[in-house]
């Protein structure tokens, strides 16, 4: 089973993120779970979503305290939440950030595998937005292909209708341009 | 075979409901149960699904619309949670005793205070003597399969009662997963239409929900309670008969790893599944160990318990709720009830956990584990119950 803890502020969609990858997972007929932290919706403030994946039926029901891949949407993040806390020892930080593997990894004093990608920038050049958390998912599916990324394209349709073109060329320009430090 | 879809509990639930093909939906929106009512009130909106969507100013007017509903014969859905329980509770005993076959979903939350809107059963608990039959579910697939099953046994003849389908808050309602839809074809084959025995209407008076005086007070609630216990029959009927349609069989006590168990998780709705995996892992451990699940809460399968536990030495029953100055939770209160006067009783303890949503881990359930039987090692026949994990204990 793959875990995976997901860290944005309320309104980015890191919950949207968590779902469309359960989505995709499910379509290829594989299990998948998504659920956000239950409570009240708070604007901007830090929120965490969850996602598993299996070939079998998912039954556990508790948070994610051991992820194999944390999604980091929103590069302030990283320097008021531990997002690295309870990471598997091969388990991978994937973060929105403007700066390289190396550097994010010597500020936070990190040892794990780290991949990067200027997920803001390519947001405001494709959607106008700063809305990283489709994008973010072609840095997540460049650093660990636990499903096909060609699966995403149906569920970002679904979800997204007429905005949907834009969101599939964020989510694959992230896909090229995404460094992986490992 | 249906469509397997990816799709929230709330929505798949409120699917489930438009293939039963409801005549109207009255409720009040209230957290976690509001994704189920907005779904129904677009599907009905969008015209997908042919029924009234009342949007009521308050619960109490939501049961109150229900009764009127399944009163002139029609097919009423409710839904709520906690509060909203709490508000329309008045409504929620007299439906039971006009046998009016309302189907509510209730997506658990705790009863405030403190004020809270996570999950437990401590609302579901405070309405446990009403009269409805109640069943618990644990994954999305249990809650859409039973929306189907709930029509089927509450407007059967032989029962004619309201039923309600627990689904943990948040923990259930708002999880995307999986559900394997069904065709049209095996709803029908299923759920035959509310063919209901009396019905108000204005050319055929009759009076639903009059006054009992004291001479016909106890023979009327007699004539309510005995239906609701040999209802019984008719639910492991209607549940065999699912399985013979969908291919997925329930049983009113649901049972895991019970090969030379000697020790029996015993849990209550979507503990039941993350249990599962813990008597794997102990097993794995070298522990001799298993898990029953209640599925049917009411009217509660004394005999089915006794069967499932018979053999067993010990009982870890896992409540979400509280007794407040009772004996343990509420489970666990049935299930010493329930095998109070059988040989070779085994010792039950009783711990009461994830009350308003606190997470209720793996590691948690083995240390709950641990910890039953270093209870039942100092002190076998101690009939308490211990809060685990409560900071300052």
């Amino acid at each position: 089973m793959l875990e995976i803890r997901l860290h944005g502020r309320g309104g980015q969609g890191a919950v949207t993120s968590a779902e469309l990858l359960a989505l995709s997972a499910i379509n290829e007929g594989k299990y998948g779970q998504a659920f956000p932290s239950f409570g009240p919706e708070r604007r901007g403030a830090p929120v965490v979503a969850f996602c598993r994946v299996d070939d079998k039926q998912i039954k556990i029901r508790s948070e994610i305290n051991n992820p194999d891949l944390v999604l980091v949407l929103d590069p302030s993040i990283l320097r008021i939440v531990n997002v690295t806390a309870g990471l598997k020892d091969d388990g991978i930080l994937i973060t929105n950030t403007k700066y390289t593997a190396d550097e994010i990894g010597k500020e936070l004093g990190l040892k794990c595998k780290i991949a990067v990608v200027n997920a803001t920038r390519i947001a405001r050049e494709e959607l106008g937005l700063p809305i990283t958390n489709t994008t973010m998912l072609g840095a997540l599916l460049k650093a660990r292909a636990f499903v096909d990324p060609e699966s995403l394209i149906g569920p970002l349709k679904d979800r997204f209708g007429r905005i949907a073109e834009k969101n599939i060329k964020a989510f694959k320009r992230a896909f090229e341009e995404t460094q992986l430090a490992f | 075979m249906g469509k397997r879809i990816g799709l929230e509990v709330s929505l798949s639930a409120a699917e489930a409901v438009k293939m039963a093909n409801v005549d109207c939906i009255a409720a009040y929106p209230i957290t976690p149960q509001t994704h189920i009512v907005e779904h129904l009130s677009e599907l009905v909106n969008n015209g997908e699904l042919d029924a009234e969507f009342i949007p009521v100013e308050s619960e109490h007017s939501a049961m109150s619309v229900s009764a009127g509903v399944s009163a002139v014969g029609a097919r009423a859905f409710t839904c709520t949670s906690s509060q909203g329980l709490s508000l329309m509770n008045e409504i929620v005993h007299i439906v039971a005793s006009m046998r009016l076959p309302i189907v509510m979903i209730l997506a658990n939350r705790s009863m405030s205070g403190p004020i809270s809107i996570w999950n437990d059963h401590t609302d579901v608990m405070s309405i446990r003597d009403c009269g409805w039959i109640q069943v618990f579910a644990n994954n999305g697939q249990e809650v859409f399969d039973n929306v189907l099953f709930a029509y089927r046994v509450a407007e059967s003849q032989k029962v004619m009662l309201p039923l309600i389908i627990n689904i943990d808050g948040f923990i259930l309602t708002h999880v995307i997963e999986p559900v394997e839809f069904w065709e049209k074809e095996q709803v029908k084959q299923y759920l035959p239409d509310f063919k209901p025995v009396y019905t108000m209407h204005p050319d055929r008076p009759v009076t639903m929900g009059g006054v009992g005086m004291p001479y016909v007070f106890s023979e009327a609630k007699v004539a309510q309670d005995e239906p609701l216990i040999q209802s019984k029959a008719e639910i492991i009927t209607a549940w065999k008969e699912l399985g013979d349609v969908v291919g997925r069989y329930y049983k009113p006590v649901e049972t895991y790893r019970m090969e030379d168990a000697e020790t029996l998780f015993v849990t209550q709705g979507s503990f039941g599944e993350t249990v599962s995996l813990v008597v794997d892992a102990l097993r794995n451990e070298g522990e001799s160990v298993g898990l029953v699940m209640d599925r049917l809460w009411r009217p509660f399968p004394f005999d089915e318990f006794r069967e499932a536990t018979s053999q067993a030495k010990n009982l870890i029953v896992i409540d979400r709720a509280i007794s407040y100055g009772g004996q343990g939770g509420p489970l666990a209160i049935d299930i010493r009830s329930a095998l109070y006067k059988g040989e070779n009783q085994p010792n039950i303890t009783n711990f009461i956990c994830g009350l308003a949503g606190r997470d209720v881990t793996i590691n948690d359930f083995k240390n709950i584990y641990h910890r039953a039987m270093e209870k039942i090692k100092e002190n076998p026949m101690e009939e308490d119950f211990e809060y685990y994990g409560v900071r300052g204990k």
